[in-house]
């Protein structure tokens, strides 16, 4: 194939353009798909935000869609674009690992309830991206199949657990992605790599079929380039499952009617509450000047800003990895070498075990594991996890407290810029200080997103402006958010994505 | 509270099935112990008047409706297991010989 410049470049357009352009008969399925994977083709290697393509079946995916349109078949809004799977989930068919070696080559017999309803809404599915291994990380570099690179600074990190989810966003990859949420792993990529993401209320989304954590923390959620395309990919995640006994049983919250509400820039009446502890020591000088200058967007369109506080925040990140620990090592007992994934063969069953699990589990997890099963051993349980669970009501109070004097609280998402791959590997307390802000909001269960403030002056990398809702109550984000996006990408002329730097073409993938 | 030792990792990590090397041992004990440290400030604010939060959205008694559904093939149950017989999971003995 020789190298003719498309006219349009589908890929820099947002799901939101590719679905009225699909509607309006202006592009095929089949060339979306196939411009992204070509995309891939051309970035990825040194992106490394996917771990498993599918081609064939994202452009068989694509050609039924073309079809379907073509003969007046009435279809799903977002039919036909693309997305990327975080490889948490499984996905019948296609290899799953939640990053880990020890589930290398397993290809599940079942569909997650996320995974069925893309393919519900005729959604081609690109590939499965990049993790931390279980998802414990912050960085991705805890993935067992090495770790993902920034697409604004390949020597950064994206962000983690769903690192790859959004390097694929900011590369261009993909125009949506799925993430899951435990402490922040949708928020926090997204902060990095200025993007959009967003963790729904607990319960909003099924996760049956998705890899478990911590049982209590983990939600999954959208992902996107922008606050409009976000909103319409949680409307089609959402929803009650009876197949995940910790579903909400109501209606999907009106994600995309807030969203539009929210671009008019009329935030009149609407109370933002500044979380006080969420700022100051250890927050870089650059991501707190850029969310000041939010706060004034936000004044501007009307919105009353005023500071709350929320004492027991201090303790959020102790208890954090106390029952994420807890809960993880007994969700990882799972992988015992008997029904699926890695054996390593002994001459016992619980010497292959031992084996099993020593080969197969990186650093990260073994700390995790150890930890939990310290946590929850005789004579430690009420000093450790029982105090957490505690801690826990403590910081649901915090939140129900704030949320009478605002309708939404905000904070910087990450208290950083993204850092240096390596720079925190080897310090596991440094790496827990990235998700700082964004705990709180899994210990309580409420939703929260994370949405682009502009790039730090001293460094040119973005920061993130992260928004938190009551319980039930994910719609405030969308409004909020999309707001505050309309209003810097006025000034941007763009979404931030549009200024990350040029990546490295493959020409040799390129010419195949 | 008393942080983590050497012996007590290497007895966390055999009550857990994951085998550890001494070198395993040296590297994941001395990070175990500033984690664990850091931590135990949970102690510090939880009284005995607060109640514990398990989950975050409090459910209960959450039933689906009583439906035969279908489930899952016995050949594709058995499809990622390392090893299968007769339509079970096959796994190497279970007792050594000194039981």
């Amino acid at each position: 194939m020789t190298a003719v410049e498309p006219s349009t470049d589908w890929t820099r357009k947002t799901a939101a353009e590719m679905a009225a352009a699909l509607n309006a008969g202006e592009v095929t399925s089949v060339e979306l798909t196939q411009a992204h994977l070509d995309r891939i083709a051309a970035v990825d290697g040194p992106v490394h935000a996917f771990l498993h393509l599918d081609p064939e079946g994202a452009l068989e995916t694509a050609r039924k869609v073309d079809e379907d349109r073509a003969a007046g078949v009435e279809l799903p809004v977002l039919a036909g674009v693309p997305v990327a799977v975080k490889d948490v989930l499984v996905t019948e068919g296609l290899p799953t690992t939640a990053g880990s070696r020890i589930l290398e080559g397993w290809v599940p017999p079942y569909d997650s309830t996320v995974s069925a309803k893309l393919k519900a809404s005729r959604m081609p599915i690109l590939g499965k991206t990049n993790m931390d291994e279980f998802a414990m990380g912050s960085s991705t570099e805890h993935s067992g199949y090495g770790p993902t690179h920034n697409p604004w600074d390949l020597e950064r990190i994206p962000g983690g657990s769903g690192g790859g989810s959004a390097a694929a966003l900011a590369a261009f990859e993909a125009p949506l992605a799925i993430g899951s949420d435990t402490g922040g792993s949708i928020r926090q990529p997204a902060s990095v790599t200025g993007t959009v993401g967003v963790k729904p209320t607990y319960g909003g989304v099924s996760r049956y079929g998705a890899i478990a954590l911590a049982s209590s923390l983990d939600q999954l959620g959208p992902c996107g380039r922008t606050v409009l395309d976000t909103a319409m990919l949680h409307e089609v995640m959402g929803g009650h499952d009876p197949k995940d006994a910790t579903s909400l049983d109501e209606p999907v919250p009106a994600c995309v009617e807030a969203a539009m509400q929210g671009a008019t820039k009329d935030l009149t009446g609407v109370r933002v509450g500044v979380i006080k502890e969420l700022s100051g020591e250890g927050y870089q000088p650059g991501v707190e000047q850029r969310f000041e200058e939010s706060l004034e967007r936000l004044k501007a369109m009307g919105a009353e800003i005023v500071e709350v506080s929320c004492p027991s925040f201090e303790y959020a990140l102790a208890a954090y990895y106390l029952i994420l620990p807890s809960e993880a090592s007994s969700n990882l007992a799972k992988f015992d070498s008997v029904r699926f994934g890695m054996r390593v063969e002994k001459d016992t069953v619980e010497k292959t075990m031992l084996a099993t699990r020593a080969e197969g589990f990186g650093d990260e997890v073994k700390r995790r594991i150890i930890l939990g099963t310290y946590a929850l051993s005789a004579g430690y349980y009420d000093a450790y996890y029982g105090s957490a669970q505690k801690v826990r009501t403590l910081i649901q109070r915090d939140f129900a407290a704030a949320f009478e004097k605002a309708d939404v609280l905000v904070s910087p998402t990450t208290p950083t810029t993204p850092f240096k791959l390596g720079e925190r590997i080897d310090d596991p307390l440094a790496m827990y200080l990235n998700d700082v802000a964004t705990i709180p909001a899994n210990l309580a269960g409420i939703p929260g997103m994370s949405l682009p403030s502009g790039v730090a002056p001293e460094d040119g990398l973005p920061a993130g402006f992260q928004i938190l809702a009551p319980a039930h109550e994910d719609a405030r984000l969308y409004r909020v958010g999309a707001a505050l996006e309309a209003s810097l990408t006025e000034e941007w002329g763009g979404a931030l994505t549009a200024q990350a730097p040029t990546l490295p073409i493959n020409t040799a993938e390129v010419a195949k | 509270m008393s942080s983590l030792d050497r012996s007590d990792v290497a007895r966390l990590a055999a009550l857990a099935r994951i085998d550890m090397t001494d070198e395993d041992l040296d590297r994941l004990s001395g990070q175990l112990s500033a984690i664990v440290d850091a931590v135990a400030k949970v102690a510090e604010v939880a009284g005995s008047d607060v109640p514990a939060t398990s989950h975050p959205i409090p459910m209960s008694n959450v039933h689906r409706a009583d439906e035969v559904l279908p489930s899952l093939p016995q050949e594709r149950a058995l499809s990622g297991a390392p090893e299968a017989e007769d339509g079970r999971f096959r796994v190497p003995q279970i007792l050594g010989e000194e039981a």
